[in-house]
């Protein structure tokens, strides 16, 4: 069972109770951009074994979307942010680099 | 058939408003404050006192909870004085089913249906969970150490009501009296 800190409830949720949204940071490719860009905007996803970002909702809770940082092979949580970044904060950074030195997620270092 | 441990009742004469607005914003806490006589609480929790009352839903969603009487009243209220505000205020009373359940062994029976950690050390007395109850979304709150409600969409009441007729039967105690 995964179980994530919401970051707006302040509370740990459990799987249960939240919704998977995908992959987390994909940039959208609009009008003007090319078709391979749209192709990687539609279907390219990282399949990573190891530490990956994840997009979450609290469905059953304050429904707000978040983001989530762990690892599909331990299920350790590195931490959750707020929907509204870009890339993922400095603290969650600096905590998987602490558990995963020199660790690479597509832009991500 | 003897008694249940816990008792179960559909509460009828309790509305229940929806305001949707920045709960972090002054102006928005005041015009609470000035509507209804009560301080937004915080995060993930209630402040109830009686079938009236206050409770977090979300950061940008607040639950006003009063009786039936001053249903019209309260929403009008809220209405005028979040006029100046980016704000939603809608009665929801219609679209949903209050469970009030009454025992000492109240916490056991929660623990039964939602995921929710219900220890006291987890779950102070002010709180307010929104999460799951089987197989639906609903919210509890305490109204005193013995007594929660329990809200729930209307449409699916009959699911709750039987759901905790069955968690409540005589015998099916977790910890033994």
């Amino acid at each position: 069972m995964l179980t994530l800190d919401c970051p707006y409830c302040g509370l740990a949720k459990d799987e249960t109770e939240l919704s998977y949204g995908g992959e987390a940071h994909l940039k959208r490719h609009g009008p003007g951009s090319s078709a391979a860009e749209m192709e990687e905007y539609l279907f390219t996803r990282e399949n990573p074994k190891g530490l990956h970002f994840e997009r979450w909702r609290c469905s059953a809770g304050c429904g707000k979307w978040f983001h989530a940082a762990r690892c599909t092979v331990t299920m350790e949580v590195f931490g959750t942010y707020a929907a509204q970044t870009f890339e993922p904060p400095a603290e969650i950074k600096k905590a998987i680099t602490a558990k995963r030195p020199g660790w690479t997620w597509r832009n991500f270092q | 058939m003897s008694e249940p441990y816990v008792s179960v009742a559909r509460l009828d004469g309790i509305a229940m408003i929806t305001v949707r607005a920045d709960l972090a914003d002054k102006a928005v806490v005041k015009a609470v404050k000035t509507s209804t006589g009560m301080t937004v609480p915080a995060t993930a929790s209630a402040l109830m006192d009686g079938d009236s009352g206050l409770g977090w839903m979300s950061p940008d969603e607040l639950l006003v909870v009063c009786p039936e009487t001053e249903r019209a009243a309260t929403v009008d209220g809220l209405t005028a004085n979040l006029s100046k505000s980016h704000a939603l205020v809608v009665d929801v009373s219609d679209a949903r089913a209050v469970f009030e359940l009454k025992g000492a062994a109240v916490r056991d029976v929660l623990a039964k249906l939602v995921p929710t950690d219900t220890h006291t050390d987890a779950l102070p007395q002010n709180a307010l969970r929104r999460t799951r109850f089987g197989q639906v979304a609903g919210a509890f709150w305490f109204q005193d150490a013995t007594t929660v409600r329990i809200v729930c969409f209307r449409s699916v009441a009959d699911y709750m009501h039987r759901m905790l007729d069955q968690s409540t039967a005589a015998g099916s105690e977790v910890f033994a009296t």
